[in-house]
């Protein structure tokens, strides 16, 4: 049982959720993420660990409402608990001092991003941000992103905030300008796919984090298998971090929508026992 | 010191043995037919959840006890895993007291309603009786006996808890809570060790609640004999990864003495053939825990699960049986299990294979897939698949399947489970560069002791055997827990 100790609304969509999980708050590095299950009817759900408070023994989970488990999670507040929450796991990123990383981070995913964008800025790199959301009230932690950050560039499909455009446009402007060393991408699949296109023009390494469908997070189910560089690999345990360039995009996009009419359905039923 | 064959000669004369001995003649015993497990039947229960074994009547319980000669040299108990004493438990049963027979049971197995359930008897204690090695007839069903007396005990509310000697306050870690765990807890408590079992899933009981589906072992019973080793005093943490959520190390720093690996298996094997990505194809991992676990079958839980009209199964063992009979019981019209070898060969219990003919599996031997097909959707919805002939055996000893060029055909599926076998776990061996691993990633170990290239550190089950079944996995279980009796033994210099 893992208590929340604090929650946020971060825009109408995301909440943030502060979790009592003192191991893992010790242990949890940038890039590693948990299995969460609410309670004993529920599924399991991978989540990255946003942030992490070792002395408080806190983590930081960032949702965004997309199903019934993670609109459930959404609904719960301060005080209830979460009946698991397991980790961390995945392997951690790989930080050093490289120079100047640019980080592109799309809609939730500039959660996940954050730690880090945070490590990289630690370890004495230069980092250059793109966030990008539909609109403006999409855009997520862009003042600790800022905190981290030698410059952050905006971007908004609806020009509402920032630059109008796409996270590929704000990535060529610093591409454009000056020598990027590595890039980091985080966000929906199709926006990573079109994020590392753009660095592999420019010929700079980049690592994109994947998030797929998952049941135990162990290296047991297989359910998070994609494909990289022609081999099967396993987010859970291989990953989440590859090399953007080699990953099978379009079948991690498939394989994500491989419960969408079960879920669609499940969803609008929970949508309606709400309204009651 | 006393031996163990001491113990059973010293345990066979005790007065109510001879007794029992003396009041039936071995003619009448061996004159008795072996009993049949009621079972519901096979187009009732394929489409339910509920047990296909319905377990023995006392009645015939009794009678069944009677063909057990009480051998003087019982073999049956060389051919268990575990070293359960068959002739005392099954005497126990013709007694009449039979809670004093799983007493009996419990003394060397903790979970006897488990194993009475999924052991292979047939290949090992029964194949070791008596009957069969020199009558030629059909062994006493002491698996079945096994599962009555685990039963009686349950049901009757009178559930003995083990005895447990003066806590001796050195604390051991198990690592994992399936069945080589739950065997080194259930010893080690016994012994006085203060034992945790670590758990990475939410739930305790490893492959006996993710993989084995209800309907051969129901969660109920796994959690009964679970709260048996609570009531003796084992502690168990779940959500808790040995080697992330904290290292083998940091439980040293806090007190733990030794340790047992009984991670099990890891990443399912896939064939690596073209299309094997599409949705709707799964592991069996992944396809079983799904319903058993997670309960997605049952619509109150979240987990959603995808189970077809046309189901293939690929491969041959106790997993892909279960599989396919669970896609039965998931409203498939047709399940399939494509194999590369012919039906002899195949890994899987006798009775699980008879249990799936019953319930109109269709087993297509020699076949195995090349390619699979899907929709605009990346929905599976065909496969090819290529036949089959048998060569000179392999290294197995069983014989090569050889394909046949040109006999490609195609076959409609919905739905395709892959049960070709897991590679063992790799998160504890990644935490510990210095434990031993071979190539196949399982950990090295001592085949006495159990003990790894790491003092302190045993291991036991698919994490050291690569795949193997419930009862060989609490073998390894109880011959390192007293491996690793004796290391602490020696080191701390006390019982």
């Amino acid at each position: 049982m893992n208590k929340i100790v604090e929650k946020e609304q971060l825009n109408t969509n995301v909440v943030k959720l502060v979790i009592d999980a003192p191991r893992i708050a010790q242990k949890r590095k940038a890039g590693h993420f948990v299995i969460v299950k609410i309670n004993k009817k529920g599924e399991r759900i991978p989540l990255t660990i946003a942030d992490a408070d070792p002395d408080k023994g806190t983590i930081t989970l960032v949702i965004q409402k997309v199903g019934v488990t993670s609109h459930k999670l959404s609904l719960m507040e301060k005080g209830d608990y979460i009946d698991d929450v397991v980790g961390p796991l995945g392997h951690a990123t790989e930080i050093s001092d490289v120079g100047t990383v640019l980080c592109a981070g799309g809609g939730v995913g500039i959660a996940p991003l954050l730690p880090i964008a945070r490590a990289f800025k630690e370890a004495g790199n230069r980092v250059l941000s793109v966030l990008a959301a539909r609109s403006r009230d999409l855009i997520i932690l862009e003042d600790e992103m800022r905190e981290c950050s030698d410059e952050v560039i905006i971007m908004t499909d609806d020009g509402s905030y920032g630059k109008q455009g796409l996270v590929t446009h704000g990535m060529e402007e610093i591409l454009d300008r000056e020598k990027v060393n590595l890039a980091v991408t985080i966000g929906p699949a199709i926006m990573m796919k079109f994020a590392s296109l753009t660095t592999k023009k420019y010929n700079v390494p980049t690592i994109a984090s994947l998030n797929t469908i998952m049941v135990d997070g162990t290296g047991m189910c297989g359910a998070c298998r994609v494909t990289v560089d022609g081999k099967t690999k396993f987010v859970c345990v291989n990953g989440p971090e590859f090399d953007a360039h080699k990953i099978d995009y379009d079948e991690i996009i498939m394989r994500l929508g491989a419960y969408e009419d079960q879920e669609r359905k499940d969803y609008e039923k929970f949508i309606e026992t709400l309204g009651k | 010191m006393e031996t163990i064959q001491d113990i059973l000669k010293s345990e066979r004369q005790q007065p109510w043995r001879e007794e029992l001995r003396k009041s039936m003649k071995a003619k009448d015993r061996t004159s008795i037919q072996r009993v049949k497990m009621p079972e519901q039947d096979p187009h009732v229960r394929n489409r339910n959840h509920k047990e296909v074994n319905q377990g023995l009547t006392e009645e015939m319980a009794l009678k069944e006890a009677q063909r057990c000669l009480d051998c003087i040299e019982p073999t049956c108990i060389s051919g268990c895993p575990v070293g359960i004493n068959i002739p005392k438990f099954i005497k126990r049963i013709e007694q009449g007291e039979f809670l004093e027979s799983a007493k009996a049971l419990k003394e060397t197995n903790a979970l006897p309603a488990v194993c009475g359930r999924v052991c292979p008897q047939e290949v090992q204690c029964e194949a070791s009786c008596f009957y069969v090695q020199k009558l030629k007839k059909d062994p006493v069903a002491i698996g079945h006996l096994e599962r009555f007396a685990a039963d009686y005990e349950r049901s009757s509310g009178n559930i003995s808890v083990p005895e447990v000697k003066e806590k001796n306050g050195i604390k051991v870690a198990v690592i994992g809570s399936g069945p080589a765990g739950l065997a080194v807890a259930g010893d080690m408590i016994k012994w006085g060790y203060d034992v945790t079992v670590f758990e990475a899933l939410h739930e305790i009981g490893g492959v006996l609640k993710y993989g084995i589906p209800e309907f051969r072992l129901p969660n109920e019973i796994v959690d009964v004999e679970i709260e048996n080793l609570k009531q003796m005093g084992v502690k168990f943490e779940t959500n808790f990864i040995v080697g992330t959520t904290a290292t083998v190390d940091d439980l040293r720093k806090e007190g733990y003495q030794a340790f047992f690996v009984g991670s099990g298996a890891g990443l399912p094997k896939f064939m690596n053939i073209p299309g094997e990505n599409y949705r709707r194809i799964f592991s069996s991992n992944e396809y079983l825990t799904r319903v058993n676990l997670m309960n997605a079958a049952n619509p109150d839980y979240d987990t959603p699960v995808f189970s077809g009209k046309k189901v293939a199964v690929i491969g041959g063992g106790n997993t892909a049986m279960d599989s396919v009979r669970t896609s039965k019981r998931l409203g498939a019209e047709r399940s399939m299990i494509i194999y590369r070898r012919s039906i002899e060969e195949m890994p899987a219990r006798v009775e699980e294979i008879k249990h799936a003919q019953e319930e109109d599996v269709e087993f297509m031997n020699l076949n195995s897939p090349v390619k699979y097909f899907a929709d605009e959707k990346g929905n599976v919805n065909k496969m090819m698949v290529q036949k089959m002939k048998l060569g000179e055996p392999d290294s197995s000893g069983r014989r090569r399947p050889i394909p046949l060029e040109g006999s490609e055909y195609e076959v409609e599926v919905d739905t395709v489970v892959v049960a070709i076998g897991v590679s063992p776990n790799p998160l504890i061996p990644a935490s510990m560069p210095e434990l031993e691993v071979t190539d196949w990633g399982t950990i090295k170990v001592d085949k006495d002791s159990m003990q790894s290239s790491v003092e302190g550190i045993f291991a036991g089950g698919d994490i050291v055997r690569g795949g193997a079944t419930v009862i060989l996995a609490m073998g390894d279980g109880r011959k390192a827990a007293s491996g690793m009796h004796e290391y602490l033994k020696s080191k701390v210099g006390k019982k």
